[in-house]
């Protein structure tokens, strides 16, 4: 038997609370399934499981709030006996993290390239797990009435529509153990769960994620010793290359900016691989897998860093489509918890309203962030003459526990040097 | 399609982006990225609204010709026919 426990989506959260199960008792599950919502005080987010096997039962009902820990679910797995060890169950992102990354690069990736939504569609109210039902089952949610709270769509909608739509709906249903239990009271509490849509007035909600950020950020201040570099790049090798490249795209395909850079990043974190990675119980522990935090800042105010996962291992059409559905999630909800706990390194980008220079806080366990302000153009000395160019400021904030500045000062460079041979990226 | 028209379909577009937002108060000469914090990933939304909705494809290079609701209707306008 395994447990379930509710994990810790982030070094800030101390309770979640159980919005909606995906699963009932008897249901089968694989690794990395999402098998329940959660809300945090800062997002509605879809927790996986990190083993295969079948529910045994459910402890936990929709709407208990319950502390980070608190075993959530029994989960009979095939190697019987075996349980699950504390560290696995996301108590921090760094010892899940090598176990969980050898599964990831095709299937994932594929999963990411095709769940874009489509941006110029209306945005639909719809529960994260009838999104998920959604997109495996083919049904187009603004085809659906919802019948949730707010005429949200739930997974029940979902289903229905999806049996509907084939005369053979026996088939379409998840896969149903022998040994079923009776499902009447579970089914009960899934069907009307419109989660997105309960979340608590915004006011509330905004306090929450007030909360949440200081948590972390005191936290940082308090533990990390930061140290800050600089270094001002010129940018226009890449925004040249880049030009013409999306001249070669449709208007839906181009890619922003900011991709060569986090390109650039992950790549000169396989360079400098000390960054990466995490400072836990008094040791520096790097992370082979580069899984970038991107911080998103929310319309409502506040922000979320969800992780694009393996981003060195992706062409810059990969991660301009992961980014695009990375942000939408973050704003419409389904974030799943790997991409809340895995991120290794973060990124920010205040860059848009023209910031030239970002001294960045870490987000703790991690030992590194990257800050970006606005590229502008500017005098610039080379070989003896002036000229001007598209300056970009990049800084470094690194925790002096985990790395010195002389490897500060090579990742930077490392930096420079890939934005320069920009058609290698 | 006359002026009123397409700041109709401009505010749909704008509204689709930031929905808390009122872009009926715009006025006509204010900066919209920064009057309804429009970030570069919801600039490019915007620029894929326009083509959508007007047919008008706007290359990268026209980018900052289109702050205000007058600037995008104009641009518009010269290329609608």
């Amino acid at each position: 038997m395994a447990e379930f426990r509710m994990p810790s989506l982030g070094s800030d959260m101390q309770a979640g609370k159980l919005i909606e199960w995906l699963v009932e008792a008897g249901d089968c599950v694989k690794r990395r399934d999402a098998i329940a919502v959660v809300e945090t005080d800062k997002a509605t987010i879809e927790v996986e499981v990190y083993e295969d096997g079948v529910i045994e039962t459910l402890l936990v009902q929709p709407g208990q709030k319950v502390a980070v820990g608190t075993v959530m679910a029994v989960i009979r797995t095939e190697a019987g006996a075996k349980a699950l060890a504390p560290e696995k169950v996301a108590l921090n992102g760094a010892s899940r993290l090598r176990t969980e990354v050898e599964g990831l690069p095709g299937a994932e990736k594929e999963k990411f390239l095709t769940s874009i939504p489509d941006v110029g569609a209306r945005r639909v109210k719809a529960s994260p797990y009838a999104r998920r039902l959604a997109a495996e089952r083919s049904v187009d949610l603004s085809t659906i009435e919802g019948t949730g709270q707010n005429c949200a769509i739930s997974g029940a909608d979902v289903k229905r529509a999806a049996a509907a739509a084939s005369s053979q709906p026996a088939e379409i249903a998840p896969p149903v153990p022998i040994e079923e239990k009776p499902r009447a009271a579970s089914q009960k509490e899934v069907s009307p769960a419109a989660p997105v849509t309960e979340k608590p007035a915004a006011k509330d909600y905004q306090t929450a994620m007030r909360r949440a950020i200081a948590t972390a950020m005191a936290r940082s201040k308090r533990e990390i010793p930061h140290y800050y570099l600089q270094m001002r790049l010129d940018m226009s090798r890449t925004l040249r290359w880049l030009e013409s490249e999306n001249l070669k795209r449709s208007i839906k395909d181009r890619i922003l900016p900011v991709v060569p850079l986090i390109k650039a990043v992950s790549l000169a974190l396989r360079d400098v691989p000390e960054l990466n990675g995490y400072w836990i119980d008094d040791r520096h522990q790097i992370s082979e897998a580069i899984n970038l935090g991107f911080v998103i800042s929310l319309r409502q105010g506040g922000l979320i860093a969800p992780a694009i996962l393996n981003a060195d291992e992706q062409c810059l059409d990969e991660l301009m489509a992961a980014l695009r559905d990375l942000i939408m999630r973050t704003r419409s909800g389904g974030l799943r918890s790997s991409e809340m706990t895995d991120a290794t390194v973060t990124v920010t980008n205040l860059g848009d309203l023209g910031v030239e220079t970002v001294y960045g806080v870490i987000y703790p366990p991690q030992v590194a962030l990257i800050g970006f302000g606005k590229t502008m153009e500017q005098p610039w000395a080379e070989n003896g003459m002036l000229g001007v160019r598209p300056i970009l400021t990049a800084t470094l904030a690194a925790d002096h526990r985990a790395t010195d500045g002389h490897r500060g000062a090579q990742f930077l460079d490392a930096l420079n040097r890939h934005l320069q041979e920009p058609s290698n990226l | 399609m006359n002026k009123d028209e397409m700041k109709q379909v401009i505010f749909k577009i704008l509204k689709r982006i930031a929905p808390e937002s009122d872009p009926g108060t715009l006025a006509p000469n204010e900066n919209i990225r920064k009057t309804l914090d429009i970030d570069s990933f919801d600039a490019l939304n915007f620029f894929i609204g326009l083509d959508e909705e007007f047919g008008v494809i706007v290359p990268e290079s026209d980018y900052g010709k289109l702050n205000t609701l007058s600037e995008i209707i104009k641009y518009l306008s010269c290329r609608m026919g």
